[in-house]
């Protein structure tokens, strides 16, 4: 028996985990993909809000603060990019002033540092290529972005490191009250835990209604991206948004950690929980109204585009604590925008819910830091030479667009909770993410994944399950 | 008399060409800039034909395929039977180019020759 | 650091004649850097024939083609290094590259020509929307999945694009056991030649639809699907024409870039319309000593082109490794002028001065134009009226200017190159 299974390994679930392996404690992950980060947790504005949106006194404002302020010591700690470029929200009449002025009075009672409102002359002058049309924008030096896959994967590894289980391709089928704790079946078997952390996404609502007779309800609200090639990444420098709407944050403009534009989302509400395909309505609106903030938005550049779903809870809240009918059993649902921002605030909250619950003690041995796969770029030209020469793999270019050697890739494949797919692979070292979008390279990795994991060509996914590649050999069907 | 409209696959050039039949007789061939042109006309009319290109696999090559051709055209109704008759040809390496990988393919009288290089494989690895 | 004469970037069909022709112009260190295993690039996994009969008035397969480079690079015993990644040229010319051996290294190259070729749009670039499950792929990915791996990456096959590289692997799939269902074009003619259409399409009977896209892709894991629509004249998908074709694969064959990451960081110029350098009747960039030739100057359709077009830029580049021309040019450079219809030209410069007796000048149209003229005009005066049946956009154009005819116009500024129709 465990004492702690979390369910769902996406940001919450890894945040939850990494933060529970500081205590004494058995726990495990079940996850029903292949990997960490398939989810929501994959397909975001990958923001670190500063967190000024979320009215005062909800879960929202407070962990999004939280979070925010954690997250740069954490990013040192886990060694995943992230950047603190600052955010502006832009009002584009004047009657959108008194929006503007309550966004920033709702940022100082939440408790973000250092907003102000910015002139039009002032906004112009820190983003030439905002609309001509602004009139004002709050600014929040705070405000970052993040690579979500690395943030996602970072914690993972270290909770790994510290101690926690993980299983993939889990799927829990049916949850029920034992004596002690929770007996959770899945289609690989039963497992049992004291205590029962649901953090699972858009079907939070579904593992929470096997245990509560308090239903809750989670739609899938999705929304469609595009990403611009980096030749577009400086356009802006900040995260730009408009001022909100009913249905979100409305379309950001904004540069990623690794230099390209992202541009998005939209905001529909769907009924299919795999329904993340975008399209042609949502990614037109994507275009034309990421257009009325940014001018010149070089959208020939685009080169993908993707759709995201967000967990959006009837009550607009995160929802996270014990569940009232169901003792040990811990909801972390609800967890939208500002969820990626929050994540090691939700993470630091649940771990010690169930620490002061269960009585749990510190570990001396906790390990707190963890390397990410190597940057050959960020090294100089001698030690970039000591690498290859102590493993030659690092001479040799895979990815051609990011740039990604074949070490980045094995290294990938080695380390703890290791890629075991191209989208693995592609996550965790960026190779197939650039503007060819893996055409030259899916052969060499699909062969590298092959070798190193004594499978065959064909046994190779992009993402698990039935996601294969190779069908077969030529004329085996002649 | 009957007119028949093709395009010429002889060249990149894809010349538009316009051959004026009696029956089975080709009695005039205009459109074409060349002498081939013509040619391929005449035959395409009466007994059409192709070059086929595909690959055969290589053993223990330092690639797995090698690509192959026809080297010369058949008939166009044999190019799958000509595909199909190498489904399990296998060739040792090293081949080279203009090597004879098969001969006499699908009854046709033409052989089936190597277009590329694979060499010998000489490292450790061989995939499985 | 080692010092060569001249760095070829790319041992491709261009890298290769270009290095050929520098050698039999009299130049000896010349380094050709190569990020794949062999010479030869792209032609290697172009396992068709219809290449070279320009050149060797022969038809070869693309490895074939290849290999008679090749064969003339190792007996003329010019250097190349395999599995060698270009990272970086610096304004002096000094190459940073690196490979496994040698770990990151320099080279220092009085002249270096550009010859990285091109690659294939994704579909990103379309914002095709739908899911993205496994069974989406570039032409050329399955191109090389298949005919150097022998991979199948499909069974029932949907292509995106009549590209030359769509038309020649719906065959390739067909022959090899796959069903290929259908050929969608957004635009309403194809972008491949008319010889590949007749003998990969219409031999295999596989219906090629004009002014079609696809608007849906289906499937979460696994391509289950796609929905094409007809488009209207804006290429807007027309509401009430989907059709939907079950599918487990979708092949997009929606136009090359050349890849010019390198060009662009070491500040030569580029032309937004070919996505390509720049260059005067030399070839050569708005960089001295810097070259450009192949599918990174701009898309071909023919290798012969390719190889003509880089040899004539190793012959230049070998001439101002010798110092044949001066460090300030003389004379006057004339510009060129595509109009109506005619989208781009390379060279896009002339200085008279230093062209060879004869020039070919090389462009695209943007549409379909049929019973018309392709007409040069020197300043106010039009020196060249050439009747087409019709000309398109899949069909690379050239007019050739002599040198003599450009130096009995003195003064001129401007040569226009246009399509013109019948008066």
């Amino acid at each position: 028996m465990y004492d702690v299974i979390i369910i769902g390994a996406g940001v919450s679930g890894a945040a939850i985990a990494r933060e529970l392996s500081r205590y004494q404690a058995k726990t495990c992950v079940i996850e029903k993909e292949e990997d960490v980060c398939c989810g929501t947790s994959k397909a975001n504005s990958a923001i670190v809000h500063a967190g000024y949106d979320a009215a005062p006194g909800t879960l929202k404002a407070k962990l999004n603060v939280r979070g925010n302020q954690m997250m740069g010591r954490l990013s040192e700690e886990l060694d995943f990019a992230f950047k603190r470029n600052g955010s502006l929200v832009l009002c584009r009449d004047e009657e959108g002033m008194p929006a503007l002025q309550e966004l920033y009075e709702r940022g100082l009672t939440n408790g973000v540092s250092d907003v102000r409102i910015l002139s039009r002359e002032e906004v112009l002058a820190m983003e030439p290529n905002v609309t001509d049309d602004v009139c004002a924008a709050l600014y929040a030096p705070t405000g970052g972005i993040v690579c979500p896959f690395e943030l996602n994967i970072a914690l993972a590894e270290n909770a790994y490191t510290n101690g926690v289980e993980f299983k993939f391709d889990t799927k829990v089928e049916e949850i029920t009250k034992r004596e002690e704790g929770y007996e959770l079946r899945t289609d690989k078997g039963v497992f049992t835990a004291k205590c029962v952390v649901n953090a699972a996404g858009v079907y939070a609502d579904e593992i929470h209604n096997m245990v509560s007779e308090k239903k809750m309800h989670i739609t899938p609200r999705r929304g469609d991206y595009c990403l611009l090639d980096k030749s577009a990444g400086s356009h802006v420098e900040r995260t730009i948004f408009a001022l909100p709407g009913k249905m979100g944050k409305g379309i950001l403009v904004t540069p990623t950690v690794h230099g390209n534009l992202l541009v998005g989302p939209t905001a529909v509400d769907v009924e299919d929980k795999e329904g993340v395909n975008t399209t042609g309505e949502g990614l037109e609106q994507v275009i034309e109204k990421a257009g009325m903030n940014v001018k010149n938005l070089p959208m020939r550049q685009v080169i993908t585009s993707f759709a995201g779903l967000r967990a959006h809870e009837d009550g607009d809240d995160f929802v996270i604590g014990e569940v009232e009918d169901a003792e040990g059993f811990i909801d972390c649902a609800g967890i939208e925008s500002p969820g990626i921002a929050s994540c090691p605030a939700v993470g630091e909250m649940v771990a010690q819910l169930i620490r002061d619950k269960m009585g749990l003690k510190e570990k001396e041995d906790f390990i707190s830091t963890r390397k990410g796969i190597v940057k050959p770029d960020t090294l100089s030209k001698e030690e970039r030479n000591a690498l290859i020469k102590e493993n030659p793999a690092y001479g040799s270019i895979v990815c051609r667009c990011e740039m990604i050697t074949e070490g980045e890739i094995i290294d990938a494949i080695r380390r703890p909770l290791g890629a075991r797919s191209l989208d693995g692979i592609k996550r965790r070292t960026r190779a197939g993410m650039g503007r060819c979008q893996a055409g030259f390279c899916s052969p060499r990795t699909m062969e590298i994944l092959a070798e190193e994991q004594n499978r065959s060509m064909s046994d190779i996914t992009k993402s698990g399950g039935k996601s294969r590649i190779i069908v077969g050999t030529n004329k085996d069907t002649l | 008399m009957e007119v028949k409209n093709l395009t010429c696959i002889n060249c990149p050039m894809g010349c538009p060409l316009t051959i004026e039949m009696e029956g089975e007789q080709v009695i005039r061939v205009s459109g074409n800039t060349c002498k081939r042109g013509e040619i391929y006309a005449r035959k395409e009319v009466t007994n059409p034909t192709r070059i086929v290109t595909t690959t055969v696999k290589v053993l223990n090559g330092t690639s797995d395929m090698v690509s192959v051709k026809t080297k010369e055209d058949i008939p166009k109704e044999k190019i799958f039977d000509c595909v199909k008759a190498l489904k399990n040809v296998q060739v040792e390496a090293p081949v080279h180019i203009g090597d004879v990988i098969a001969d006499n393919i699908a009854e046709t009288g033409v052989d089936i020759v190597a277009t590329g290089n694979v060499e010998r494989q000489i490292s450790e690895y061989v995939r499985s | 650091m080692e010092k060569y004469d001249i760095v070829i970037i790319g041992g491709g069909p261009a890298g290769l004649a270009a290095a050929v022709s520098a050698k039999k112009n009299g130049i000896d260190r010349i380094l050709i850097l190569e990020r794949d295993k062999e010479l030869g690039g792209i032609l290697n996994q172009c396992i068709h024939n219809g290449f070279g009969l320009h050149t060797f008035q022969e038809e070869l397969t693309g490895p074939e083609y290849a290999d008679r480079f090749i064969k003339q690079v190792k007996e003329l015993d010019i250097a190349y290094k395999l599995n060698t990644m270009v990272m970086d040229i610096s304004q002096d010319k000094t190459v940073t590259a690196m490979n496994r051996e040698d770990g990151l290294f320099e080279v220092q190259a009085k002249a270096v020509i550009l010859a990285m070729g091109c690659r294939e749009r994704a579909r990103g670039a379309l914002n095709i929307p739908g899911f993205r499950p496994a069974g989406i792929y570039s032409a050329g990915t399955a191109q090389r999945l298949v005919n150097r791996e022998g991979y199948m990456p499909g069974r029932e096959v949907v292509i995106l694009g009549s590209g030359d590289i769509g038309l020649i692997m719906a065959r390739r799939m067909t022959l090899e056991g796959a069903k290929v269902k259908v050929v969608a074009e957004l635009m309403p003619y194809s972008g491949g030649l008319k010889r590949n259409i007749v003998q990969c399409l219409d031999d295999y009977g596989i219906p090629l639809k004009l002014s079609h896209t696809v608007v849906d892709i289906k499937g979460k894991e696994r391509v289950e699907g796609v929905t094409l629509a007809e488009v209207d004249g804006k290429g807007k998908p027309i509401p009430g024409t989907e059709e939907f074709y079950s599918c487990d694969t979708l092949l997009l064959s929606v136009g090359l870039i050349p890849e010019n990451e390198i060009s662009g960081k070491m500040g030569v110029e580029m032309n937004p319309v070919t996505s390509g350098p720049k260059v005067n009747e030399s070839l050569e960039t708005n960089r001295k000593g810097v070259f450009a030739c192949g599918n990174v100057l701009h898309v071909h359709d023919l290798v012969d082109f390719v190889s003509e077009e880089a040899a004539a830029a190793g012959k230049n580049a070998a001439a101002y490794v010798k110092g044949e021309n001066p460090e300030e040019r003389e004379g006057r450079e004339i510009r060129l002028n595509p109009v109506e219809g005619v989208r781009y030209t390379v060279p896009a410069t002339i200085n008279a001065a230093y062209m060879d007796e004869e020039l070919t000048v090389r462009f695209r149209v943007g549409g379909v134009y049929k019973n018309c003229y392709v007409s040069v005009w020197f300043d106010e005066e039009r020196a060249i009226h050439r009747k087409r049946q019709v000309v398109a956009p899949g069909e690379m154009e050239e007019v050739k200017l002599t040198r003599e005819q450009l130096l009995q116009y003195p003064d001129l500024e401007t040569i226009t190159v246009k399509i013109e129709q019948e008066e």
